[in-house]
C-alpha cells in the first residue's frame, strides 16, 4: 500500500483502507482462515522439522474429508438459520447400515440402504422443521437420540451376521491413487464443486440465503419457506449418509458410535470457516478450510504429545479465539 | 388494591401454566402405573436416579429464558463432580462441608466465565459455549483423568433413603435448593430482568436492564444449578466421574418436554425438572415391563419428537383459524 505524505491524509487512508479491510474480511473470510492454516502447518514443520510432505498432507486430507462433509450439512442448515444435531447419528447409521448389510446383499444395496435410511431421517427432520415449524435445535436433538437408540438395537438384531466395511468403500475414501493421492478427493472435490458453484448460481442455493436473511421478507417475496427448510435438512440427510461412509471408509470400521465425536466439530468447523449461526451469510468454502485447521490442529498437538485433557482445553480455546476474531472485523459499528 | 381477576384472565393463566400442569399430571400419571408396575420399587432410586439431570435441566432453563443457550452444561457437571470427588477423597466429614460450598462456588465462578466470555467477545452463546464445554471437559480430566475419588459419608447419605418414610430425601434436597436459592431470586429484581432480556433484549435495555450483568447472572445461576448436579453426581454414584456429556443435551431435551421456549422469556424451572423425572421414569417402567434397556434411548428420544411435532401441528391448525 502507498503512503501518501501528510498527516491527515494518511490518517485518512489508513482509515478507509481499515474500513476496506474489513469489508474485504466479512466478504472474504477465507483469506485470514488460508493465513491460519498455513501458519498452523508452520508451526507443525518448526516442531517437527520435515512432517510436512505429499505423504503428510495426502493423510491430512483423507481424514478431513468426513468433517468436511459432514461441515457441509451443517453449513447449509445454518445457512438457513437451522442447526443439525443429528448429522453424527446420521453418518453413523449409514456407515453401520452399509458394514452390516452389505454382507448379505452386496456392496450397492447396502449402500444404497445406507444412504436411504440416512435420507429418511433427514425426511423426518425436515418434515418436522419445514412443516411443522418444531425449532431445528429440538427436532434434530430429538431424531440424534432416536436414531442413536435405535443403532443400540439394531446392533442387537445383526449380531449375528457382523459388519464389515464394504470393500469399495475403504478403497474409495481410505486408499490412495499413486501412493499419494487420496481417492476420497475423487468423491469430495465434485461434491464440493457442486455445493460451491449451487449456493451461487442455482435459485434453491440463493433461497437458502434468503430464507436465512429474513424469513418475512422471503415468504412476502413468494418463497415457500417449508419447502425449501424442508428440501435442506433431507439434502443434510443424504450428505451426512455419505460422511458416514467415508469415515467408515477411513476408519475401516464401523461401529454404532462411529461420528459421535464428530458432532460438535461439525459445527466448530462452520463457525471458525465464517458462516454466521443466525443464517443468511456465509459459505461453504470457509467450512471446509475450518475442517482442515480443525485436522491440522489435531494433527499439530498428536506431533507435540499433548495429553488428551490439554488437545480440548486448546481446541475449545481455539474455536472461541477465531469466533470472537470474527465477531470482532466483521460487525458494523 | 385487590380486585377480582376477570375470566380472561384466569384462562390466561390456566393456558400460561397449562404445560407444566401437563408434566406434573403426567409424572402423576407415570408414578401411579410405576406403582401398579412394581410396588415394591421405592420412590428413592427413582428421585436419586433423576436428580443430576433434574439440577442440569433447572441450570438450563435459566440461561435458556434469560435468551441463551449453555452446551457446556454437561462439561461443568463433570468438573464440579471430579473436583468434589478428589476434594472429599479421605478427607473427614466436616471437611466435606467446606467442600460441597467451595465446588457450589466454582460452579458459579466457572458460569460466570463462560457469560462473561459470551457478553465480551459477542459470539453467539451457541458457539462460546460450545467452546467453552471443551475447556471445561479438557479441566475435568486434568483433575481427574478416570472415575475415581470418593464421597463423605453424609453426602452420600443426604440423597438416600426417604424422609420419614415418605418422601424421597433426593427431592427434599432438590426442592430444598429450588426453594432456597431459585424462589427468592425469581422474586427479585434480577429474576425479572432475567425474563425480561430473554423477552426481548432491547426493550430490556431500553427499560434499565443492566443487559450485561443479568446475562452473565444467568450463566452464572446455570453454573450454581450445575454444581449442584455435578454434586448429586458425585453423592449418588460415590466417586467423581470426568466425562458426563450426555447431560448437555439431554438438559435440553428436558427444558422443551418442560414448556421452556427455546427462543426466551417463557417458562419456568418448575416445569423442566419434572420433565427430568419424566424421563428418568421412563426409563424405570420399560426395565419393568421388560423391554430391553436399549430401547429406552429411542423412546426417550421419540417421545420428545413427537411432543414437539403435535404441539408444532396444533400451534399452526390455531394460527391457520
Amino acid at each position: 500500500m502507498s503512503t501518501t505524505p501528510g498527516s491527515t491524509m494518511s490518517t485518512r487512508s489508513s482509515l478507509l483502507s481499515a474500513a476496506a479491510w474489513r469489508r474485504r474480511l466479512r466478504d472474504e473470510p477465507v483469506i485470514p482462515l488460508v493465513m491460519l492454516l498455513a501458519a498452523l502447518i508452520l508451526l507443525l514443520q518448526v516442531v517437527q522439522p520435515g512432517i510436512v510432505k505429499a505423504e503428510w498432507v495426502s493423510t491430512t486430507i483423507k481424514f478431513a474429508t468426513p468433517l468436511a462433509i459432514l461441515a457441509a450439512c451443517q453449513t447449509l442448515v445454518m445457512l438457513t438459520g437451522g442447526i443439525d444435531l443429528s448429522v453424527a447419528s446420521m453418518a453413523s447409521l449409514a456407515g453401520y447400515v452399509a458394514a452390516s448389510q452389505s454382507p448379505s446383499f452386496g456392496d450397492p444395496a447396502g449402500i444404497a440402504m445406507a444412504l436411504g435410511a440416512a435420507t429418511f431421517v433427514g425426511l423426518i427432520n425436515g418434515v418436522g422443521i419445514g412443516l411443522l415449524r418444531v425449532q431445528p435445535l429440538i427436532m434434530t436433538l430429538g431424531m440424534g437420540l432416536v436414531v442413536a437408540g435405535f443403532l443400540t438395537v439394531y446392533q442387537v438384531l445383526v449380531v449375528s451376521s457382523g459388519a464389515a466395511v464394504p470393500e469399495v468403500i475403504g478403497v474409495v475414501f481410505g486408499g490412495t491413487t499413486f501412493g499419494v493421492i487420496p481417492n476420497s478427493l475423487f468423491v469430495f472435490l465434485p461434491l464440493a464443486t457442486l455445493i460451491l458453484y449451487g449456493l451461487r448460481r442455482f435459485g434453491y442455493g440463493r433461497l437458502l440465503y434468503a430464507v436465512g436473511d429474513n424469513q418475512t421478507a422471503a415468504r412476502l417475496a413468494g418463497v415457500r419457506i417449508g419447502a425449501v427448510l424442508l428440501v435442506v435438512y433431507v439434502i443434510s440427510g443424504l450428505l451426512a449418509g455419505i460422511a458416514g461412509l467415508a469415515l467408515s471408509g477411513v476408519s475401516r470400521a464401523a461401529t454404532i458410535a462411529l461420528a459421535d465425536p464428530y458432532l460438535l466439530p461439525s459445527v466448530a468447523a462452520v463457525v471458525i470457516g465464517g458462516t454466521s449461526i443466525f443464517g443468511g451469510r456465509g459459505g461453504y468454502l470457509g467450512s471446509i478450510v475450518g475442517a482442515l485447521i480443525l485436522t491440522v490442529l489435531v494433527s499439530l498437538m498428536t506431533v507435540l504429545q499433548a495429553p488428551q485433557e490439554v488437545r480440548q482445553i486448546v481446541y475449545g480455546t481455539i474455536i472461541l479465539v477465531v469466533a470472537a476474531a470474527y465477531t470482532r472485523v466483521t460487525s458494523e459499528s | 388494591m385487590m380486585r377480582r381477576p376477570d375470566t380472561a384472565e384466569v384462562l390466561g393463566a390456566v393456558r400460561r401454566g397449562g404445560w407444566t400442569l401437563g408434566i406434573y399430571l403426567v409424572l402423576l400419571g407415570l408414578v401411579i402405573y410405576t406403582w401398579i408396575l412394581n410396588s415394591r420399587y421405592g420412590l428413592d432410586t427413582l428421585a436419586m436416579a433423576a436428580l443430576p439431570l433434574a439440577f442440569a435441566a433447572a441450570g438450563q432453563a435459566v440461561v435458556v429464558i434469560s435468551g441463551g443457550i449453555d452446551l457446556s452444561v454437561g462439561a461443568m457437571m463433570a468438573l464440579t463432580s471430579v473436583t468434589a470427588a478428589v476434594l472429599m477423597k479421605n478427607a473427614g466429614e466436616e471437611v466435606a462441608v467446606v467442600v460441597v460450598a467451595l465446588v457450589l462456588l466454582l460452579g458459579i465462578a466457572v458460569g460466570a466465565v463462560n457469560g462473561t466470555l459470551a457478553v465480551i467477545t459477542r459470539v453467539p452463546d451457541i458457539v462460546v459455549t460450545l467452546a467453552m464445554s471443551y475447556v471445561w471437559a479438557g479441566t475435568a480430566l486434568l483433575v481427574l483423568d478416570r472415575p475415581g475419588g470418593g464421597a463423605a459419608e453424609w453426602v452420600q447419605d443426604v440423597v438416600k433413603g426417604d424422609l420419614l418414610d415418605l418422601v424421597p430425601r433426593a427431592t427434599v434436597i432438590l426442592a430444598l435448593v429450588v426453594g432456597i436459592a431459585w424462589v427468592p431470586l425469581r422474586r427479585s429484581r434480577l429474576g425479572l430482568s432475567l425474563y425480561a432480556l430473554g423477552s426481548h433484549p432491547l426493550a430490556a435495555f431500553r427499560s434499565g436492564v443492566p443487559v450485561q450483568r443479568t446475562k452473565v447472572a444467568s450463566y452464572a445461576i446455570c453454573g450454581f444449578f450445575a454444581a449442584a448436579g455435578g454434586l448429586a453426581l458425585t453423592a449418588t454414584t460415590g466417586i467423581g466421574t470426568p466425562t458426563t456429556g450426555d447431560y448437555t443435551l439431554k438438559a435440553v431435551a428436558a427444558i422443551v418436554l418442560g414448556g421452556v421456549s427455546l427462543a426466551g422469556g417463557r417458562g419456568g424451572i418448575l416445569g423442566p425438572i419434572a420433565a427430568a423425572y419424566v424421563l428418568a421414569i421412563i426409563r424405570a417402567d420399560l426395565v419393568f415391563m421388560g423391554v430391553d434397556p436399549n430401547y429406552s434411548t429411542m423412546i426417550q428420544g421419540g417421545i420428545m419428537v413427537l411432543v414437539v411435532m403435535v404441539a408444532g401441528y396444533l400451534e399452526l391448525r390455531r394460527r391457520r383459524r
